[in-house]
């Protein structure tokens, strides 16, 4: 069987840094996922519908610009509204902890903050997908 | 409701989760199920090498090819790296103009293994999006080798793009990908050398043996300014037509078909082989004989091909 991790990693808003994300879909792929990248300033509409049309397991989202609890509870509704609760959302990015705990409440299962190692982030995809 | 009916009422979850299934080969029924279905939608390959423009050229055209309340699905390949496993797949980036559209489907995809992985299981896919009701299926292919081909022989229409970069007409005809050619592109024209390239491509196409009706037009397209878009989508159109008028299309599709038969034959047989019939104990003991020299590799294939063949399942 060629069952793969298929992640879709996405730069919501209008934010413009995407290094972080670069890094973090470059680790993954050596990880051996299927990363689908979608480039900068996605409405989150775009994201929830590349996630689909992609059957993705897992959405990860990088967000630098402080928009995040705006964004990942948009992201969880279309989910939600597309009948695709399945897929897992994680996020990255500059994230202060009491909005991690609120963001994490709402259904978003993991928040990364800077200085995760990106082993971290692998192990732990594999951990919830496997 | 059943996946199968909710994928043939055109339910875009429900056709990305055949695709991963047909993809992951979980289902092997499935094909059978939805294959009664497909043979309506015209195939469309683009191809060129890496940074042609392909994606670019394929966010340009589709609007085009959506006139008149059609639906188009797209294929979008690109490698999988032979040491992770894994796979950037980042053809989207260039398709954002599409992402939203009701009536567009996009799935890209990693060429995965090597034993005919790719292009079987892309012929599969753009099967699925012909049975879920898609009336252009797009196939953009990774730019690279042999694949090429491969992809060409489902497509109605296999359009090649280069780039002035791409070299001289020599390189396009040492690629071969001028024997699958029903369309030639050459995009980023607004740059240098640009219509030196298109000259020399006509040469090059003057020199080949003549056996067909189609004279292969050589298309100039700037994809980012949508320039020669509007000429692309036609003669696509064109093309699509004179195989329809022709009739060549009944013999093509059918030539197809024995292709992917054989094609299907050769996997097959291959995995038996692998999997089954070589010995790998066996092997070990011959290849180290030819390491010292005593056998041919020739001789061990005639061995294990007569063992082959004298096995009753295969």
């Amino acid at each position: 069987m060629n069952k793969k991790i298929r992640i879709l990693i996405g730069k919501p808003g209008l934010d413009g840094h995407d290094r972080g994300a670069k890094v973090i879909a470059a680790a993954l792929r050596d990880a051996g996922f299927e990363v689908i990248y979608t480039g900068l300033h996605q409405l989150s509409e775009s994201i929830v519908e590349a996630a689909i049309q992609e059957d993705v397991d897992i959405i990860g989202l990088s967000i630098l610009s402080g928009a995040h609890m705006t964004i990942f509870p948009k992201i969880l509704e279309l989910l939600k509204q597309k009948n695709a609760e399945h897929i897992i959302v994680i996020g990255g990015g500059i994230i202060p902890e009491e909005d991690i705990k609120k963001l994490l409440k709402m259904g978003v299962k993991r928040i990364f903050t800077p200085g995760a190692p990106t082993n971290d982030i692998v192990d732990y995809i594999k951990s919830i997908i496997r | 409701m059943e996946l199968l009916q909710r994928f043939l009422k055109g339910d875009k979850p429900a056709i990305a989760r055949v695709i991963t299934k047909i993809e992951n080969g979980t289902d092997p029924k499935l094909l059978e199920e939805i294959f009664p279905h497909t043979g309506n939608a015209y195939f469309i390959g683009i191809t060129g090498p890496p940074g042609a423009g392909k994606s670019s050229l394929v966010n340009a055209i589709v609007p085009k090819l959506l006139e008149n309340n059609k639906k188009v699905g797209i294929i979008a390949v690109d490698p999988t790296s032979p040491f992770s496993g894994g796979a950037l797949l980042g053809d989207r980036i260039r398709m954002n103009d599409l992402a939203l559209n009701e009536n567009v489907f996009i799935r890209s995809m990693a060429t995965r293994g090597s034993l005919g992985g790719l292009a079987s299981k892309t012929k599969d896919i753009a099967l699925v999006l012909d049975a879920a009701g898609f009336d252009y299926v797009l196939i953009e292919t990774v730019g690279v080798g042999q694949i090429e081909l491969d992809i060409a022989q489902v497509c109605d229409t296999t359009v090649v793009v280069l780039v002035p970069e791409s070299g001289d007409a020599i390189q396009a005809m040492k690629a071969g990908i001028l024997e699958v050619a029903d369309i030639l592109v050459v995009n980023k024209g607004d740059r240098s050398g640009a219509d030196r390239l298109i000259l020399e491509m006509k040469f090059a196409f003057e020199l080949r043996d003549e056996k067909i009706n189609w004279q292969i037009p050589i298309l100039k397209t700037v994809a980012i300014e949508n320039q020669g878009i509007e000429k692309l989508a036609s003669t696509v159109k064109f093309h699509k037509e004179y195989l329809e008028r022709s009739g060549e299309i009944e013999i093509e599709r059918k030539n197809k078909l024995v292709l992917r038969v054989n094609e299907l034959i050769e996997e097959k047989i291959k995995t038996h082989l692998h999997n089954y019939i070589i010995d790998q104990k066996q092997l070990k003991k011959m290849i180290d004989k030819a390491y010292e020299r005593k056998i041919t590799p020739h001789y061990i294939t005639d061995e294990i091909v007569k063992k082959m063949f004298l096995k009753k399942e295969v």
